[in-house]
């Protein structure tokens, strides 16, 4: 009486089938390459790959169109294509990545994160000595900087997004030139003003002066586009109640859009966590622990490895390594604590 | 920090046809402007205390533009400009010296699109005007009651104040505002397509909650739908514009005169569907 129930399907879906026409699409592919490559004078792995390539979405779109028809294959081909264009990017990163690992690890020992270079000679092995001022000094230069850069930013933000008073487009410009500027010139202006013309010198709080110049434009403008997400409705309600300008912008529009102003923070801390040259004038560089960064000069993971990379002892270029795969760390946990403050506050 | 709030206005209820009450909210030859383009031209309007006016008219003729000008929301649009005058108890809101918040935290106002404050909970929401209006009062728990009572939300909300006010149906969303908006006791409530969004039940608890609010606060209602606008209004005032005449008041009267004889063919033609 009752006839088998309908086999179930998702529309588009791979099937044991598909797997396996694409495992062998890819399988034929490389083979027809290679023989084509002994035959022929065709030689070199760039080519070979390119090859392989085409003749694989060749046969993919072949074979796809006779057994599953033109919408189907077309749709296969172009996710391949811009799965391929995602897999492209992603290897590029992927391989930076791998290769700071493959040549910090070696370098990498338990007392990097606390010992400095202080009484650390030429001839020491690389596992002498380690980076904990530099470490110290990133942490102070960064930490300062986003001290002095977010809470600017995000004011910069409110005025232009939520005041948008008369000389808001200035200021816009003002803020879009801003974010070219070069970093050095960032450094140059502070060592001239801070470092020479107040004869305050080298320190960290300097550093962290020359980096805040470059976060400002960065925080303010992803902060403004943070705020431009708050929906109207909001605000309107908000003044419906009664409410004053001022308190209806802290009290709903910054706590709305709290999550995305931390974003705007983590957005500008990636903008200078690795900045070198302003650096270079600022905090100078210091091969012992000097924690205070209102004066003195401070080493930074990306000035300790820019100095160790410059020299021609293996053991300090492995140093050097080491130190760029801890700046990575580093950058890595910030973003991961900044978004966990993010998340935990909203979820309160 | 702001005016005192009073709550003992109920002893001004008088029959709304009798002629001497003095209109709590009256609009005089009210003009609206979005830039040079004249949208609202010579609006008269009184509202009695403690009616529900219902306003009807074809979309684009300027009736949220009116809603807005009477609790000073209107300027805040960029390029929008005014003329007349809007006098809350007899004072003119746009008088000299009168703070367009004051004027606001008197006249509540309940959007087309319920839009609770996503980073605060129910009873957070309900709060929320006082906070916002810096009011300070006692007995919190006794208001949040209150207030979600008289919007008829207590029953579904009472065992989950705590949940955030996104976490509602749409209906009960829209309640939420509404109880938001009372919780600062207004002298008027101005609601702009408060069902237009919802399904029928919940339509129907808010023309309860509108019938019974209307014996406490005046309200000035913007509806589509003309069983509405005869089922919970006592007056109701018919616009007709569009993009090359500016909004007038065509008709205006006691809404069951209004809907059984209108005075303008043009009303007749509205109600009966002929147009708009
Ligand atoms: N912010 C604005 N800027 C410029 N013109 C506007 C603005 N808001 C509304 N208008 C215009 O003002 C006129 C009246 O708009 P309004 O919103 O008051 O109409 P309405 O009667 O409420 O219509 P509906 O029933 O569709 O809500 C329309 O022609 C509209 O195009
Ligand atoms: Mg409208």
């Amino acid at each position: 009486m009752t006839t088998a129930a309908p086999v179930r399907r998702r529309p588009g879906g791979m099937t044991h089938e598909d797997v396996i026409a694409g495992v062998g699409a890819a399988g034929l592919a490389v083979v027809v390459t290679a023989v084509a490559f002994l035959l022929t004078p065709l030689a070199g792995s760039f080519g070979f790959v390119l090859t392989a390539y085409v003749l694989f979405l060749a046969l993919l779109t072949i074979d796809s169109r006779r057994r599953l028809g033109g919408v189907i294959a077309t749709d296969r081909v172009a996710s391949v294509l811009v799965g391929t264009c995602g897999a492209v990017a992603l290897a590029a990163l992927g391989l930076i990545l791998w290769y700071v690992i493959d040549r910090g690890v070696p370098g990498l020992h338990r007392g990097f994160f606390t010992k400095t270079l202080d009484s650390v000679g030429p001839l020491d092995p690389a596992t002498d000595g380690g980076a904990g001022h530099a470490i110290v000094g990133t942490l102070e230069q960064v930490g300062l900087a986003a001290l002095i850069s977010t809470p600017l930013g995000i004011l910069t933000a409110v005025y232009l997004s939520e005041l948008r008073g008369r000389i808001a487009p200035i200021i816009r410009f003002f803020v879009d030139s801003m974010s070219g500027i070069p970093s050095i010139v960032a450094g140059l202006f502070i060592y001239t003003l801070w470092v020479v013309q107040l004869h305050k010198g080298f320190s960290g709080l300097a550093a962290a002066m020359a980096l805040a110049v470059l976060m400002l434009p960065t925080v303010a403008r992803a902060a403004e586009e943070m705020l431009a997400l708050v929906p109207g409705g909001l605000r309107e309600s908000a003044l419906a109640l009664g409410s004053p300008h001022w308190r209806s912008v802290t009290r709903i529009v910054l706590p709305t859009a709290r999550s995305g102003l931390a974003t705007a923070a983590i957005l500008g801390v990636a903008r200078v966590a690795g900045e070198t040259a302003p650096l270079l004038m600022t905090a100078f560089g210091n091969d012992s622990l000097n924690a205070d960064p209102t004066k003195g000069a401070q080493s930074s993971l990306s000035l300790f490895a820019y100095q160790r990379i410059r020299n021609a002892l293996p053991s300090e270029i492995e140093r050097g390594w080491a130190a760029a795969l801890v700046l990575i760390l580093v950058v890595l946990a910030l973003f991961t604590l900044a978004r966990l403050v993010a998340a935990t506050r909203k979820a309160r | 920090m702001d005016l005192p709030v009073t709550l003992d206005h109920g002893d001004l209820v008088d029959p709304p046809d009798a002629a001497p009450v003095v209109p709590t909210l009256e609009a005089r030859r009210v003009g609206a402007w979005f830039g040079d383009h004249q949208i609202l031209e010579d609006i008269d309007l009184a509202m009695a205390p403690n009616t529900v006016t219902a306003i009807i008219g074809p979309s684009g003729c300027g009736k949220s533009t009116f809603l807005r000008v009477l609790n000073r929301m209107h300027e805040l649009v960029p390029g929008a400009s005014l003329a007349g005058e809007v006098l809350l108890d007899g004072t003119d809101v746009y008088g000299r010296g009168i703070r367009p918040s004051s004027t606001r935290l008197h006249i509540g106002m309940v959007f087309q699109k319920p839009n609770p404050f996503p980073t605060m909970s129910i009873r957070e929401n309900v709060l929320s005007g006082l906070k916002l209006a810096g009011i300070r009062r006692p007995d919190h728990d006794g208001l949040v009651e209150q207030c979600l009572t008289r919007a008829g939300l207590w029953n579904e909300v009472k065992d989950r104040l705590g949940r955030p006010g996104g976490a509602l149906s749409g209906g009960q969303q829209q309640r939420l505002c509404i109880a938001r908006s009372l919780a600062v006791e207004p002298r008027v409530l101005l609601m702009d397509e408060p069902c237009s969004a919802l399904d029928p039940s919940s339509t129907r608890r808010i023309e309860e909650t509108i019938r019974e609010l209307g014996t406490e606060v005046t309200i000035v209602i913007v509806t589509h739908n003309m069983h509405q606008a005869a089922r919970i209004s006592d007056v109701t005032a018919f616009f007709l514009g569009d993009q090359d005449r500016p909004g007038t008041i065509v008709e205006c009267g006691p809404t069951t005169e209004l809907f059984s004889t209108p005075n303008d063919p043009r009303t007749e033609d509205y109600i009966q569907g002929r147009f708009g």
